[in-house]
């Protein structure tokens, strides 16, 4: 740790209005902090300014500066417009993505105080996350992505261009239904490598002029469709079956789909499995980003960088950002910056002042001096799941007065069967870790045939977990917008995992 | 680090996604649109309007699961009183459907179930009117011109040097120096050393002296050919044209004439009155002026301002032809039918003094008819849903209806007709019918 500076330190700011030079004023102080004391490794930063208007707009796209034209987009827009301009919703301080350089957006309206929590918060704090974390470093290639959406853009634009909007729309709504199935989870993470993706295109676009030869238009249709010799199960050996993601089964192996058609699906997929892993860890990274940024501005007002008013203004907007409504309010919901935020507090508690109990549950790190070094592992080495697994303490579980419920349909009540005490620790932790499993969380839906040999009909088998079938309407629309994309019909069976019973069948068209 | 103040840039990023929202929920948003208007919110039309439509239209679909029976757990936060083993009633339905794959479900449950659009003046009047035309608006439009605007109308030989077509004219240009085999000055530069090289040499043989004596000659073709033969001819300058076309006139007035003899209720005056109001908001979008002439009559008529067209009663006998022989008046004296488009809407009961009724006939056909665009008769009927016989004045209508295609007559008997017998009137394929009743 550096030296305490003592009171002749100049104050950053004063007052409320913000400039360009209070910015870097603010960020330098901050960077000196985050950087020299707390160890954070980033992506460089790149800080923009922007109104609320645009923040909308930021919204719509996940945050990310630029992505293509798509009715859906305009809908959310509509809805935060709605939503905003009623009063029902303030808009975030700022947004960041996962990209290189770590774009952050800020808000003008904001205090130079909400300016400087919030280069702490995300410009170091979430930028960290991104940089360490494993599931980020493993999923993601965060200095390609920005080309790649620019690609994506552009490639989408000239396909309505040449193809017609409807044409372009009509892949984009059933590759966007299907968007969730459109990661490979169970074969192995693989970074995709984006610019190769550019490269890709451009070539097979060149390919295409240069062999490029008019008289094969002028060649009599075939009558029809040649039945495929050879077995159909010969064939179907081909297409690697089962399949997890179905969009990448559509993408390689879809009869009907024109080229271009294929590279839709594939942008919709890549973008798709870059946004992945973000929800896995969104407890985490939002609980380092507070942690990191309430850590930095205590220091700014311990050296008198800052003035108490300003420091009140941060803690005020902290508590706001970290309330845990009680279940009366919000059910079974967790504010991931409130438990997240409480957690990485309690693991640098537990590292620097431990109690007996801490000492019982979290042998390695109790009383192990070094707070830093243990938040920065679990950061890098953890997703929310095995995070809680690991770090849950009773203090947490307590704090929250944390209860767990039996819900048994066939019982015409709920029973309590865990809460906060030494007998239901364990099971509360075990369940609330659980419902952040990605595993558990998603629908395991696998393509397991298409009959090639005869009316290539697609099947797939959902996987069910107890309980939990699919929402049949939503099957349905999906599913007609699978077997538009096949172009043959398609069947999806739901099966209880246990007994292999088919519970229901949807079908399309 | 870098800091980019990106406030200046362009606006309305998703402007274009916003408007294939629209697009797609077209047909639904086009519903809420006239629903909003025939439940007699037309008044608001003037501002931007704000419509729900069922988020059916928009649903993005999903494999999506739900909670349907058996056994899980949950985690809540918050645990004032309870203890291992408490039971809790099960909440009502909310709980279940709510809890349902934690967050996805109120998607489907608890969330919104119709989408609400704030859409401008513009865009609300667009669906509004969406497959609305006026009928027979061109060939009369052209025929009643008054403005010329110039537009693009090819090339040509001469005009203004700042339409000068630079690189039609550097096309025609280059064609003609190949032509004629004007020489590149660099070729000339050539010669010219060769010559000077040869020049240079002194004691020449016979071979080199013929060749410099050539060369000396090409020289002074190329040189003369170099001269006279221009870089930029003015046969070669092409300037785009413009051609002046008319611009068709965009003035309208509209004659709203109404009975307001003690047999027009206050429920009648309404029914006109929103079919006044439908026809004006139509008027307005096509036309850059649209004045309004409110004229009402009972015994006899007058032009009236617009509060007192609808609110001041008046009783007494019907006689139709007053009317129609004010519009005349007015329509002479202000709006001269070279320089309007004239539009006359005519609410009544279809009660007249029988002994009018040929007189107005007579005035309608020969005198306003040839001069309007349109005529709308709407006839209310007193007792609401059912529409009686004819009237005298329907009768006569009719006959004047079948010659004249300008004259629409429509029975309009409860407030929910006067939307669709508007449609009627001015759907697109209104042409060829209007006038058949």
């Amino acid at each position: 740790m550096t030296a305490i500076i003592t009171t002749n330190t100049k104050r950053l700011y004063t007052g409320t209005d913000w400039n360009f030079q209070t910015l870097r004023d603010c960020y330098d102080a901050i960077e000196e902090i985050a950087v020299g004391e707390l160890g954070l490794e980033t992506y460089p930063n790149r800080i923009e300014i922007i109104t609320s208007e645009q923040m909308l707009d930021v919204y719509t796209s996940h945050g990310m500066p630029l992505i293509y034209p798509h009715w859906s987009f305009g809908k959310r827009f509509i809805g935060h417009e709605n939503a905003y301009r009623r009063g029902l919703m303030g808009l975030a301080y700022e947004v960041v993505i996962n990209s290189s350089p770590c774009i952050s957006y800020l808000m003008e309206e904001n205090t130079v105080t909400m300016q400087a929590l919030v280069i702490a918060h995300a410009a170091f704090g979430h930028n960290h996350f991104f940089r360490n974390n494993r599931l980020f470093r493993e999923w993601t290639d965060p200095s390609q992505i920005l080309d790649y959406l620019e690609f994506a853009r552009g490639y989408i634009a000239r396909c309505e261009q040449e193809h017609g909007v409807r044409a372009v729309e009509r892949i984009l709504d059933a590759a966007h239904a299907l968007q969730g199935q459109g990661v490979n989870r169970h074969s192995g993470m693989r970074r995709v490598d984006l610019n190769a993706e550019r490269e890709r295109a451009r070539e097979r676009r060149q390919h295409e002029d240069r062999t490029f030869n008019d008289l094969w238009r002028t060649l009599p249709e075939r009558e029809e469709a040649a039945p495929l010799r050879g077995g159909g199960d010969r064939a179907e050996s081909g297409l690697g079956l089962p399949e997890e993601n179905i969009l990448y089964f559509l993408e390689k192996h879809a009869p009907k789909l024109a080229p271009w058609e294929r590279e839709i699906i594939r942008i919709v997929r890549l973008i798709a499995q870059y946004f992945y892993p973000q929800p896995q860890v969104k407890m985490m990274n939002e609980g380092c980003a507070t942690w990191v940024h309430d850590t930095i501005m205590r220091r700014l007002h311990e050296t008198g960088r800052i003035d108490d008013a300003a420091f009140l203004e941060t803690i005020h907007s902290t508590s706001n950002v970290i309330a845990q409504f009680d279940f009366e309010q919000v059910g079974p919901n967790f504010n991931p910056y409130a438990l997240g935020f409480a957690m990485m507090t309690d693991i640098a508690r537990i590292c620097t002042d431990p109690t007996d109990e801490d000492r019982e549950w979290f042998p390695d790190i109790a009383g192990n001096g070094d707070p830093l070094g243990t938040l920065r592992y679990a950061w890098a080495e953890f997703r929310d799941e095995s995070f809680i697994q690991q770090y849950l303490s009773p203090a947490v579980m307590r704090r929250y007065r944390m209860f767990r419920l039996l819900d048994d349909s066939t019982k015409p009540y709920l029973l309590v069967d865990a809460i906060h005490n030494e007998d239901g620790y364990r099971a509360i932790r075990r369940s609330l870790a659980s419902t952040y499993d990605p595993g558990l969380q998603a629908e395991e839906i696998d393509v397991v045939g298409a009959d090639l040999a005869g009316t290539r009909t697609l099947r797939l088998e959902h996987r069910t977990r107890p309980g939990q079938l699919l929402q049949p309407d939503d099957a349905r629309r999906t599913l007609a917008h699978l077997a538009d994309l096949w172009g043959y019909g398609v069947v999806l069976k739901e099966i209880d995992t246990q007994t292999d019973r088919v519970l229901f069948t949807h079908s399309a068209p | 680090m870098d800091i980019i103040d990106r406030r200046p840039n362009p606006h309305g990023k998703n402007l274009d996604n916003r408007r294939r929202v629209l697009e797609r929920a077209r047909g639904a948003v086009q519903r809420a649109v006239r629903d909003a208007v025939s439940s007699g919110k037309i008044r608001d039309v003037a501002q931007a309007n704000a419509v729900s439509i069922p988020s059916d239209a928009l649903h993005e679909p999903a494999f999506r699961r739900m909670f349907s029976d058996g056994q899980r757990e949950v985690i809540l936060p918050g645990n004032k009183e309870f203890s291992p083993g408490d039971r809790i009633t099960r909440p009502p339905s909310g709980g279940r459907g709510k809890g349902g794959g934690d967050g996805e479900a109120s998607e489907q449950g608890g969330g919104q179930d119709s989408y609400r659009f704030l859409l401008s003046r513009e865009e609300f009047l667009d669906l509004f009117f969406d497959d609305l035309e006026l009928p027979d608006l061109v060939k009369r439009e052209i025929s009643t011109t008054e403005t010329m605007m110039p537009s693009r109308a090819g090339l040509s030989n001469d005009g203004s040097p700042s339409q000068l077509d630079l690189s039609r004219t550097m096309r025609h240009s280059m064609g003609r120096r190949i032509g004629l085999r004007r020489p590149r000055p660099a070729d000339v530069t050539d010669l010219q050393a060769r010559i000077e090289e040869l020049e240079a040499r002194k004691p020449l043989s016979d071979m080199e002296l013929d060749e410099l004596q050539r060369l000396r000659e090409e020289r002074a073709t190329a040189t003369r050919r170099l001269n006279r033969i221009p870089w930029v001819d003015p046969v070669d300058l092409r300037y785009r044209r413009f051609s002046l076309t008319p611009k068709p006139s965009t003035r309208a007035v509209m004659f709203c004439v109404m009975d307001v003899s003690g047999s027009m209720t206050e429920r009648m005056k309404e029914l006109g009155k929103q079919f006044f109001l439908l026809l004006h908001v139509f008027l307005e979008r096509r036309y850059k002026t649209l004045d309004i002439v409110f004229i009402r009559h009972a015994e006899s008529a007058e032009e009236v301002d617009e509060e007192t067209f609808f609110n001041d009663p008046r009783t007494g006998g019907t006689v139709v032809s007053t009317a129609l022989a004010e519009v005349t008046r007015v329509q002479k004296a202000r709006y001269p039918a070279d320089q309007w488009n004239i539009y006359v809407a005519q609410a009544s009961d279809g009660d007249n003094t029988g002994s009018d009724t040929p007189v107005a006939v007579e005035l309608l056909s020969k005198t306003i008819l040839p001069v309007v665009q349109y005529y709308a008769y709407i006839e209310i009927s007193g007792s609401g849903a059912i529409i009686r016989g004819e009237t005298d004045l329907w009768r006569a209508y009719r006959a004047v209806a079948e010659q004249w295609p300008q004259l629409a007559i429509r029975q309009v008997g409860d407030r929910k007709d006067i939307f669709p017998v508007f449609r009627e009137l001015f759907s697109r394929r209104s042409t060829e019918q209007a006038g058949a009743p």
